[in-house]
């Protein structure tokens, strides 16, 4: 993968202003771990519209906190408990007196208290609501990204290779969908164990005649992803495509007793 | 590192690391809301909202999904957009669709005491009308690609290209 053609492509900027799908903004998380280079990038993006922010912010914030601490209930106790000695003489005609207006302001304070608590308690419900709202709009999003998928496998333009289980886990399987004309395959391997610890797997694509491995890379998010669907990009004119496990990191070469699928792609359909 | 780590004690509610994640990104969020809502009193409001639901539901962040900064980013253009569109809000504005972040950076009775914002006035005048068009759409308002497009009645991929190069000519002129 060219890394600055990467950078230059814009993709970055787009990533820090929120403006990439789940799938992608990924991709970029997985890219900024491998590459330090893209990783600066997206930091030095990141800092200057925080400075084009910040210039635009009408005046210092720095008392907001103090009030969104006190709305969270944060900081301290405040309220120490304090204990009443009992007098030791009461003079009963004095301290009636006392003794009602403490417990009219104790029920003042008491009522106050409550009526704090209801607020904070719609605030908390208020921020409920914005929270599910949110969740709505990114279910949506995803329901997007999921049809926007199907739609890439129902393109006429695009291969599909099923990979078969090899010997050394023939119950496994996995799918390519091979688009030509953005030179990625979408990788669907749900039908891969979950790698031992400390193996990822590698995927290949192979020419057959000699056999000539070259990586498309290391899925070394498999466990954490949800669908297992992975987005790579493949430049190459495949003939064939295969999955092994390798050691964490990705191997230079397939480690062939560790093949887990194989497919071969057909040649009416490579056109 | 250092961040990542805030981050994770901020998700284990630890206020100290809520206090550090405040003060790196409070001022700059103050910009982007008060830039939607054009109200010193419902930015305030709103920024409450902002951190209040972002210590609340911090077990959402995850650093597969975005950065940190996107992340609140969203929480604070999602809350200021939802102000302006309730009734009250309404009833007492304008419409402000056509205002634009320069327009803040260019009036000085707001720039009072602040510098660096003097300083990057002076820059962003500079800029291309063009580019700070996109920059309000896809930083300051969150448009996506698609709406950046629509709006600006230019192809998705220019919108790409371009706003590639209006950030990098902002660097160049921050010296970032």
């Amino acid at each position: 993968m060219d890394i600055k053609e990467y950078i230059e492509s814009g993709i970055l900027e787009l990533y820090v202003a929120g403006a990439l799908s789940e799938i992608e903004s990924k991709e970029v998380y997985d890219l900024m771990l491998k590459h330090p280079e893209i990783l600066d990038e997206v930091l030095k993006i990141e800092a200057s519209i925080m400075s084009l922010s910040q210039a635009v912010s009408p005046r210092d914030s720095k008392y907001i906190y103090s009030l969104i601490k006190e709305k969270l209930g944060l900081g301290g106790s405040d309220s120490k408990v304090i204990s009443l000695k009992e007098p030791r003489t009461i003079n009963w005609f004095n301290y009636s007196g006392w003794a009602a207006s403490i417990l009219l302001a104790g029920g003042l304070i008491w009522a106050l208290v409550q009526n704090n608590e209801l607020k904070t308690q719609i605030t908390k419900a208020d921020t409920d609501i914005e929270f599910l709202e949110t969740q709505i709009e990114n279910a949506n999003s995803d329901l997007k990204e999921a049809n926007n998928f199907i739609a890439t496998l129902r393109d006429r333009n695009i291969i599909t290779v099923p990979l078969d289980g090899q010997a050394v886990y023939p119950e496994a399987y996995a799918k390519v969908y091979w688009d030509k004309a953005t030179n990625s395959i979408f990788l669907d391997a749900q039908g891969l164990p979950d790698p031992p610890p400390g193996k990822v797997y590698q995927v290949w694509s192979l020419k057959l005649d000699p056999l000539t491995p070259t990586s498309l890379g290391v899925i070394d998010t498999f466990t954490t992803d949800n669908n297992k669907i992975f987005v790579i990009n493949n430049p190459n004119e495949s003939e064939a495509f295969g999955i092994t496990l390798e050691p964490e990191g990705g191997s230079e070469s397939p480690t062939l007793e560790q093949l887990y699928t194989l497919g071969v792609v057909s040649n009416n359909a490579s056109s | 590192m250092q961040l990542e780590l805030l981050i994770s004690k901020f998700q284990q509610k630890d206020e100290r690391a809520f206090n550090s994640l405040y003060n790196m990104y409070s001022e700059s969020m103050h910009g982007i809301i008060y830039n939607i809502v054009r109200d010193n009193n419902i930015a305030e409001e709103v920024m409450q909202d902002v951190f209040i639901k972002a210590w609340n539901n911090s077990a959402s962040y995850s650093p597969q999904k975005g950065r940190f900064f996107t992340w609140i980013l969203n929480i604070a253009r999602n809350a200021a957009i939802d102000k302006t569109r309730s009734k009250s809000f309404k009833n007492s504005k304008k419409n402000l669709d056509s205002q634009l972040f320069v327009d803040i950076l260019q009036n000085n009775e707001s720039l009072d005491n602040k510098t660096d914002a003097i300083g990057i006035a002076k820059f962003v005048k500079k800029l291309k009308k063009k580019c700070i068009k996109v920059i309000e759409l896809l930083y300051f308002k969150g448009y996506t690609q698609k709406e950046a497009s629509e709006t600006l009645e230019m192809p998705i991929g220019t919108i790409k290209t371009r706003n590639r190069n209006c950030i990098t000519e902002l660097r160049n002129m921050l010296e970032i």
